[in-house]
């Protein structure tokens, strides 16, 4: 065999040939341009109108952006300046509404004074969220820890925050970094007390109040831990029922008499007074924590095999997915006081949060179904198997990986629900969008200024949004676990 | 064998309600149910309470009283001397229709950039990349604000295309003229027509109009028929006929024998004094939400065809290729089927959203429901319980229609499986 092979294979070479460089086209900038920009004639068409995109937004509006004015006390000024400056025709942008009133955008018409109240605020929600959010890295927690300190502390001494709030803001920023390095589940306690001294802190009035809801919830999980060995059902009920009684009965005079006795109060502010961002955050907050867990309950009630619950389930959730938010913030504003006791009269901010959670709560129900569903049924005859009951089953085992499942979803949910914060304007609440400023636009100074608020607010709104769904992806990535 | 005997069933007793699983969840759904019933009639007797303290009444009786307001461009003809419920009727044809040119619009503008991101052009997937995170990420409050800014601020009145010499020019070969008031576009006319039938109330439909319908739907049916005619002669002898210049034929050769006879021809817009006539003068407010909703829902709706297209794996495309599929084929027999199966329930819900949407109609002034029910009969009449009540009950019913009607679509083309 090997002879005949020698004797027809004319020619076998012995060495290697050296390495030689790749063709001139298969490298380089030009290829580059001929691969991703030029590889056909779709292509090339694709290409050119692209670029006549690009010249078509620049050529009308660089000039625009180009001619900026920042200084000014009017439109009419502005204009001045612009025709002063790059001649009569020149068009341009008069970002000096924004440095006039860039307070209103941001505060609404909190007292000027009192900035610093929703700064740190706004800074301890950090702190808050820190153990919630960024569970999983040490690094990143150190990191938003750290620079929700400084912006905070730097912040509020660029408002003028008074010197002993300044002192509180910095001792909780710098403890929780500390806490963080040592044990950061303590932070937990943090987060569990922040809507009470976020909602004191903003709203001002006496602490007694807070304090007091407080004290009935304290009081109702002693109840709760006291009667827990009799049976757990009863603890539950002793639980809900001794908190529910002291918040309706008791807490009110409570605080009205401890206030009396010791005041321990700061400025109120009126929930008319917010506005701007400030009400766009508020509500979006406090819609995002309540909704979640509303929704959570709503998902299980859809999915439960009890009828009338789940028809309950059903009925809510496809009746509040089937109608604008808009109406049901015009529930919220006319028809709640048919709804409610005749003197009820409670702030038309709580009402709108109220609302929205509904709103975003039947969502998110349905975001947290489809988690449910695309479960394998596996893993529920598994928690069957080893004997845990209904909710320690749902809390260890299903919960946990249905939640990771949705979670672009519930995060596309809590988007929305945040640019659905605008549409408070319409019932009569200052959104940054339109509310603030139309409010702007009233004053004589600034009428038929439009495109830089516009620019402006949707900047501002566009990061928010952009840097959520941006952690969405970075969440689904660090809590995957199957193996690819 | 007979020893082994079933366990004695332990005799009922009242703490099996909470602990056996068979009756607990009995108790549960009487414990949900008393507290629900309370919850309503807690409500509803506050309700009362609340009515008969105000001195009014729950009666929709305001409906049939004059309305007493105007409703510019009506889709059926409606004058301040009509009732309520011929507003109403008015705004909630408003809703359809903004919602079902947008949903239209939205959805063709949406495939395309969906298309367009996947595209192997670097720099038109960024543009459109650039595109769809600019409108997911910023409320539609304010793309329906400033587009309306742009219409009512940058562009002239009316009075600027007048002259020899003027400032601003009609744009699609002297088709439509945009103005700060209204879109002048060119509308049809008929030199030989047929005349209207009158439906009753007021309202009228061209003959010529039905006579399109029947041809077109009429023409679709014919159409299936030649399908399962070519599909017949496939099972029997194995060989496709050629189809698609008789599916052609069957749609367009009859329109176009009507448009011959009915004469129809585009009646442009004319500037006859300070305004436009002759075409159709459509109102910013219409037109602004419009886009808005297009570019809104559009940059969505891009997301979703996206994802649709990547959900099928490249394995799919190259087994086709093996098979000796051309890539037209490939596509339609192949990808598509089963992109649609995850395109289509969330594109449900975007049309569904959109139809919400429209009612930001509001930040306008575009009559829709909201506008018509919800808003100038709310305040005439002062029956904010009625209209607000009703409002949702219509917008929900047509959630649950336009729902409806999608998931029996989407039932047809999705992969049976099994």
């Amino acid at each position: 065999m090997s002879e005949l092979h020698a004797q027809t294979v004319p020619f076998v070479r012995d060495t290697m040939l050296p390495q030689q460089p790749p063709p001139n086209r298969e490298t380089g900038a030009l290829h580059w341009l001929r691969a991703n920009l030029f590889s056909g004639p779709i292509n090339t068409i694709l290409t050119i109108l692209g670029l006549l995109i690009i010249w078509f937004l620049v050529s009308h509006f660089w000039d625009w952006f180009a001619h900026s004015v920042w200084n000014a006390e009017s439109l009419t000024q502005c204009r001045e300046i612009i025709a002063a400056t790059w001649g009569e025709d020149a068009r341009g942008a008069c970002w000096a509404v924004i440095r006039e009133r860039w307070h209103q955008y941001m505060f609404g018409f909190y007292p000027r004074e009192l900035y610093f109240r929703p700064i740190i605020a706004f800074g301890f929600l950090f702190v808050a969220l820190a153990p919630v959010l960024f569970s999983e890295s040490v690094r990143i927690r150190r990191i938003v820890l750290i620079v929700a300190a400084a912006a905070t502390l730097i912040l509020s001494v660029m408002v003028g925050a008074p010197l002993p709030w300044l002192v509180f803001a910095a001792i909780v920023m710098i403890g929780a970094v500390v806490v963080a390095e040592r044990n950061a589940p303590w932070l937990l306690i943090f987060s569990a007390l922040y809507p009470l001294l976020g909602v004191w802190m903003l709203w001002g009035g006496s602490a007694w109040g807070e304090l007091s809801v407080l004290a009935s919830v304290a009081l109702g999980w002693l109840a709760w831990r006291l009667s827990v060995r009799i049976s757990p059902l009863i603890a539950v009920i002793a639980g809900v029922a001794v908190t529910l009684a002291l918040l309706l009965f008791v807490a009110g005079d409570a605080a009205e008499d401890l206030q009396s006795l010791i005041p321990l109060d700061i400025t109120a502010i009126d929930s008319d007074q917010f506005g701007g961002f400030l009400l766009s955050i508020t509500i979006g907050v406090a819609g995002i924590a309540l909704s979640l867990p509303l929704g959570i309950i709503l998902a299980l009630a859809r999915r439960s095999d009890m009828f009338l619950v789940n028809k309950l389930a059903v009925v809510f959730i496809e009746f509040i997915r089937g109608v604008p938010l808009i109406t049901l913030l015009f529930v919220a504003s006319l028809l709640l006081n048919y709804f409610l006791p005749p003197g009820t009269n409670f702030d038309i901010i709580l009402r709108v949060i109220i609302m929205v959670t509904i709103f975003a709560a039947a969502y998110m129900a349905e975001v947290i179904r489809g988690g449910l569903a695309a479960l394998p049924k596996g893993q529920y005859e598994a928690a069957d198997a080893l004997g845990l009951d209904y909710w320690k089953a749902q809390r260890l085992i299903i919960l946990p990986q249905a939640l990771k499942i949705s979670i672009p979803g519930i995060v596309s949910t809590f988007i929305g629900m945040f640019k659905d914060t605008t549409l408070v304007v319409f019932v009569g609440l200052f959104d940054p969008l339109k509310g603030i400023s139309d409010f702007v636009r009233a004053n004589f100074a600034w009428k038929g200024v439009y495109w830089e608020p516009f620019i402006f607010t949707g900047a501002i709104f566009f990061i928010i949004c952009f840097s959520m769904s941006r952690y969405s992806m970075y969440l689904e990535r660090r809590l995957q676990r199957d193996h690819r | 064998m007979s020893d082994i005997t079933a366990p004695a069933q332990p005799s009922f007793r009242p703490s099996m309600l909470i602990y056996d699983r068979r009756y607990r969840s009995l108790t549960i759904q009487v414990v949900v149910f008393i507290l629900v019933m309370a919850a309503a009639w807690w409500l509803v007797g506050n309700t009362i309470q609340n009515l008969r303290a105000m001195g009014k009444d729950f009666d929709f009786g305001f409906l049939w009283s004059r309305a007493g307001y105007d409703i510019p461009s009506p889709p059926i003809p409606y004058t301040s001397n009509d009732t309520h419920l011929r507003a109403t009727i008015v705004g909630l044809l408003n809703t359809i229709i903004i919602s079902f040119l947008g949903c239209i619009a939205a959805t063709i503008l949406g495939v395309a950039v969906g298309v367009a991101r996947l595209s192997n052009n670097w720099l038109f997937a960024r543009l459109m990349t650039i595109y769809v995170e600019m409108f997911r990420n910023i409320p539609l409050l304010l793309w329906i604000l400033i587009i309306y800014a742009i219409f009512t601020e940058i562009l002239p009145a009316p009075s600027a295309y007048r002259g020899d010499d003027p400032a601003w020019s009609m744009i699609l070969f002297d088709n439509v003229a945009l103005t700060n008031r209204y879109t002048a576009i060119p509308t049809l006319g008929l030199t030989n027509d047929p005349g209207e039938l009158d439906l009753g109330a007021r309202i009228l439909i061209d003959w010529a109009t039905i006579a399109f319908a029947v041809v077109l739907i009429g023409g679709w049916f014919v159409r299936k028929a030649v399908l399962a005619w070519a599909q017949r002669t496939q099972d029997r002898t194995g060989d496709r006929p050629t189809t698609w210049w008789i599916n052609l034929a069957i749609m367009v050769v009859p329109s176009l024998l009507l448009i011959w006879y009915f004469g129809l021809h585009l009646i442009p817009p004319e500037l006859k004094g300070f305004n436009f006539g002759g075409g159709l003068n459509v109102q910013n407010a219409f037109v602004a939400l419009w886009l808005a909703l297009t570019l809104y829902t559009g940059a969505f709706i891009a997301e979703i065809v996206r994802a649709g297209i990547l959900a099928v794996s490249r394995g799919q495309t190259e087994a086709a290729y093996a098979l000796g599929m051309r890539s037209n084929k490939t596509m339609n027999l192949v990808i598509l089927p089963q992109a649609l199966r995850v395109i289509i329930p969330p594109l449900i819900s975007q049309y569904l959203n959109l139809t919400k949407n429209s009612s930001l109609a509001i930040a306008v002034g575009y009559m829709d429901l909201r506008g018509t029910l919800g808003g100038t009969t709310l305040n005439q009449t002062g029956r904010e319980l009625e209209a607000i009540v009703l409002m949702m009950l219509i917008y929900l019913a047509l959630s649950l229609v336009i729902s409806g009607v999608m998931n029996i679509h989407n039932n047809r083309v999705k992969l049976k499986e099994r």
